[in-house]
């Protein structure tokens, strides 16, 4: 057949940047390593990222859900309040019980995670509130759901035992158990969203919800899915938060998701749904965590640290809405000529 | 030879009340193209909804090889080997063209994972059985029309369809595209697939159609075979009555120039265009779909303004930086997608037509709702658009009210020069008509028109003169009575 279709024009420098979007991330961050540790010699060492990592990897795990949860187009507000509502439930069982397996106390946050994200999940589908107010109203709920559990009281390091404290931050391979559930998690997250056809009915339902419809995928299974999954996720981070801080209150994690969001976005998730990759989120993640951890040791207040925060979503979706259109541009004039 | 794959008779459909389908009949055949025509609201997208299972009739039955059949949902018309490319493409603009095929379906390895190297190897096997080669890692965002439609025959393909629906294949692709197309058709058939081919251009059936089925009001009308029927029997049985003409141009006396561009130049979209528009004078830009028409208009309404060369509005040499500017200078650009550009379908018909003059009905910032409604209410009976009320939403409109709705906007702010994008692709016979006696009637008023045209019959029907462009270059300028559609289609493809 004579066809005149074209064979794709050679990509451009600007479509390379976009398909190695996370280049581009890897470029700033080393570039900030660089400034950092010029000003303050405490920041290269082995310990001092040991402790980033510990530091992000409660963060990246969550936004690894929340950016999934994203690319559906929807939000998940509620994963701080699950978050802290599973830690409180977790540490009240083992101060009340110190004797109750580690594996258990896990199954027990993944459990109640997943109950909650189930929640979050039949509000979104089969209630069909959208997702920004289904899930500000279970971030409402379950952070009272906390308070009411708890009656208001703490757990303090005193009430936990040793070994659940151990939990996250022994270190047996030279990293802590807390890094290491991270990893785990993210290279599930990567098989489950690249080789799994549930992982690709996803991006699938982000990119085109109508077609995917139309496709056969059965879109409320997937929704479902994504706010249970970001359930179970939550659960295990909230245990794990129980453990590294050793200690659960009320307002645990308060105002978590915003990082979680802020994470996937600036790895690259768009907010339009259809786009965003596990490498992404987790330097989405580590760049929060190195940018906390520099102005911390420069003494820099909190505040600089949320200004600087915003600064960099706002870059970030800048940049990225700006090489969408550019593409979009030459695309076109690739098919004048 | 002639067995006959799907059947469908008497069947009813109704939506609160009321009736889209009314004991319609219609056979397919395997190995044949079989049109269905009709317009806007006829039912033919019922129709194609019965029988993809989206929709479930009322009474009627459906046979699939004389055998009866139940579609409750898409999933088992699939699996039934019943396919359909819709209107409204349904790709995914974030995956990739393998991907795009094989959604919904993916090959897996023993492990249960998505096995990505069969699915590139498939995909690229289906493709060239098409006769397209694509780079399969490509994100279907970043694919021409026809090639996404290529993807989503690949996709129906992938599922062995027996039975195709192709919903307006032919309305955003370019000439060349479309013979492209029309082969794959062709091919399909002799490999025995029975297609159901819906499209507004009387002209493609003919080459492409064997059997027509007419459907109107919901109604079935006949159905014949394309050789022994007419086209002015078509639209006769699709409208029900005599369609006077189908170009109602009138002969207007064409008045002083209004409109002078001088070698305008976008860098990478068109190059040195030049040409001048009369009062009363229908201007039409014809060429392929990519040729840089709807750029240079655009850059004539300060869309994306040109980087170089001059615009002259009656004698005043302007530079021309933002819509509303051009408004001032008494422009109006009606665009090619009103889905996109033109329409804000939540709001209501008010609210639209009044959009670009809303300064006219506001004091001090709050708006004089009463006025607005009148202004809109006077246009949109100037068009016979079909609406219940002024509030009606735009949504709820049909394709061709809707295009009634963007020219009603645009015509409110009374503008002396008029450029229309594809006025009436994708909108039925009648609708047309409307749309083209109007034009006709601007014209005449002394309104000067710039129309951009992908269809060659349109293009020689209504214009005054005829511009063609190829490759963001003009490359002919033809009076009315020289035109014909082999000259345009010369310099159009500049296959001189």
């Amino acid at each position: 057949m004579t066809t005149n279709t074209p064979a794709l024009s050679r990509p451009s420098l600007l479509s390379l940047f976009a398909r190695f979007r996370e280049l581009a991330l890897v470029g700033f961050i080393v570039l900030l390593i660089i400034v950092i540790s010029l000003q303050n010699p405490r920041f290269l060492t082995f310990t001092n990222f040991r402790d980033i990592l510990l530091d992000i990897s409660i963060l990246a795990m969550i936004a690894l859900a929340q950016g999934m949860v994203i690319i559906t187009r929807g939000i998940d507000l509620s994963v701080a309040s699950m978050l802290a509502l599973t830690a409180m439930m977790v540490a009240f069982v083992v101060k009340a019980f110190p004797d109750t397996p580690l594996v258990f106390t896990v199954l027990l946050g993944t459990a109640s995670g997943a109950v909650l994200g189930s929640i979050n999940g039949l509000v979104i589908t089969v209630g069909k509130v959208p997702p920004i107010i289904a899930t500000l109203g279970t971030l409402g709920v379950y952070r009272g759901l906390v308070f009411f559990y708890s009656k208001g009281n703490w757990i303090n390091p005193v009430d936990l035992p040793s070994s659940f404290k151990q939990l996250a931050k022994a270190v047996p391979l030279d990293l802590p158990n807390l890094v290491i559930v991270a990893l785990i998690v993210a290279a599930i997250a990567y098989v489950f969203l690249n080789y799994t056809r549930a992982g690709r009915d996803i991006y699938a339902l982000g990119t085109n919800p109508e077609a995917a419809k139309i496709s056969g995928i059965r879109t409320d299974r997937v929704t479902f899915m994504v706010y249970l999954i970001s359930g179970i996720v939550c659960g295990l981070a909230g245990v794990m938060w129980a453990s590294r801080f050793e200690a659960a209150q009320t307002n645990t994690a308060l105002g978590f998701e915003l990082q979680t969001v802020a994470a996937a976005v600036i790895g690259g998730v768009s907010m339009l749904g259809g786009i965003g990759t596990v490498p992404g989120v987790l330097l989405g993640a580590l760049l929060l965590g190195i940018i906390q951890n520099g102005l911390t040791l420069s003494n820099i207040s909190q505040f600089w640290q949320l200004a600087v925060q915003g600064f960099l979503i706002l870059l970030a979706v800048i940049l990225d809405s700006t090489i969408q259109q550019r593409i979009k541009q030459t695309a076109v004039r690739g098919a004048v000529k | 030879m002639s067995e006959n794959t799907l059947r469908l008779t008497n069947i009813s459909k109704s939506f609160a009340g009321v009736h889209a389908l009314r004991g319609v009949h219609f056979e397919l055949r395997l190995g044949e193209v079989h049109a269905l025509l009709g317009e806007n609201g006829a039912g033919k997208s019922t129709l194609v909804k019965v029988i993809t299972g989206v929709h479930q009739p009322d009474t009627g039955e459906i046979y699939l090889n004389d055998r009866r059949i139940h579609l409750a949902d898409p999933r088992e018309a699939t699996a039934l080997g019943i396919s359909a490319i819709y209107q409204e493409l349904s790709t995914f603009p974030d995956l990739d063209i393998a991907e795009n095929i094989f959604v919904g379906r993916r090959p897996t390895l023993a492990s249960g994972l998505v096995n990505w190297r069969r699915m590139y190897r498939d995909a690229e096997q289906l493709l060239s059985s098409l006769g397209v080669h694509l780079d399969l890692k490509t994100k279907a965002r970043y694919l021409s029309v026809a090639q996404q439609q290529m993807v989503e025959i690949a996709r129906a393909l992938s599922v062995n369809a027996r039975i195709l629906i192709m919903d307006e294949p032919t309305s955003a692709l370019t000439l060349n595209e479309v013979a492209d197309l029309f082969q794959i058709v062709r091919r399909l058939r002799e490999n025995g697939t029975a297609i159901l081919f819906i499209s507004h251009r009387l002209e493609e059936l003919f080459e492409i159609a064997d059997r027509v089925t007419v459907l109107r009001d919901g109604a079935y009308v006949d159905t014949r075979s394309m050789n022994g029927v007419t086209q002015e029997e078509l639209i006769r049985m699709m409208v029900g009555r005599t369609v006077k003409e189908l170009f109602p141009k009138k002969d207007v006396k064409v008045g002083e120039v209004v409109l002078r561009v001088n070698k305008l130049t976008r860098k990478g979209a068109f190059r040195s265009v030049s040409f001048e528009l009369h009062k009363g004078e229908i201007l039409g830009m014809a060429g392929l779909v990519g040729a840089g028409r709807t750029e240079v208009s655009q850059a004539i309404f300060g869309v994306i303004p040109a980087d170089e060369g001059m615009i002259e509005i009656e004698g005043k040499a302007l530079r021309i930086t933002s819509p509303s500017q051009a408004m001032e200078c008494g422009l109006a650009y009606v665009p090619e997608d009103r889905q996109h550009h033109g329409l804000v379908l939540p709001m209501d018909i008010t609210d639209n037509v009044t959009l670009p003059i809303l300064s006219r009905f506001s004091r001090w910032g709050w708006l004089a709702t009463k006025s607005a409604q009148q202004a809109a209410y006077d246009a949109v009976t100037q068009m016979e658009v079909r609406a219940t009320t002024v509030w009606q939403k735009v949504r709820e409109l049909s394709g061709g009210n809707q295009q009634k709705v963007v020219l009603a906007k645009w015509l409110s702010t009374h503008p002396r020069i008029l450029i229309l994008d594809e006025p009436t692709r994708g909108i039925d016979v009648g609708t047309k008509a409307a749309v083209h006696s109007l034009m006709s009637e601007l014209a005449a008023q002394g309104i000067a028109i710039l129309m951009i045209s992908s269809e060659l019959p349109e293009i020689l029907g209504m214009s005054d003169r005829i511009l063609v462009m190829h490759d963001g270059r003009v490359t002919g300028l033809f009076n009315r009575s020289e035109a014909t559609q082999e000259k345009i289609m010369m310099a159009a493809t500049q296959a001189v």
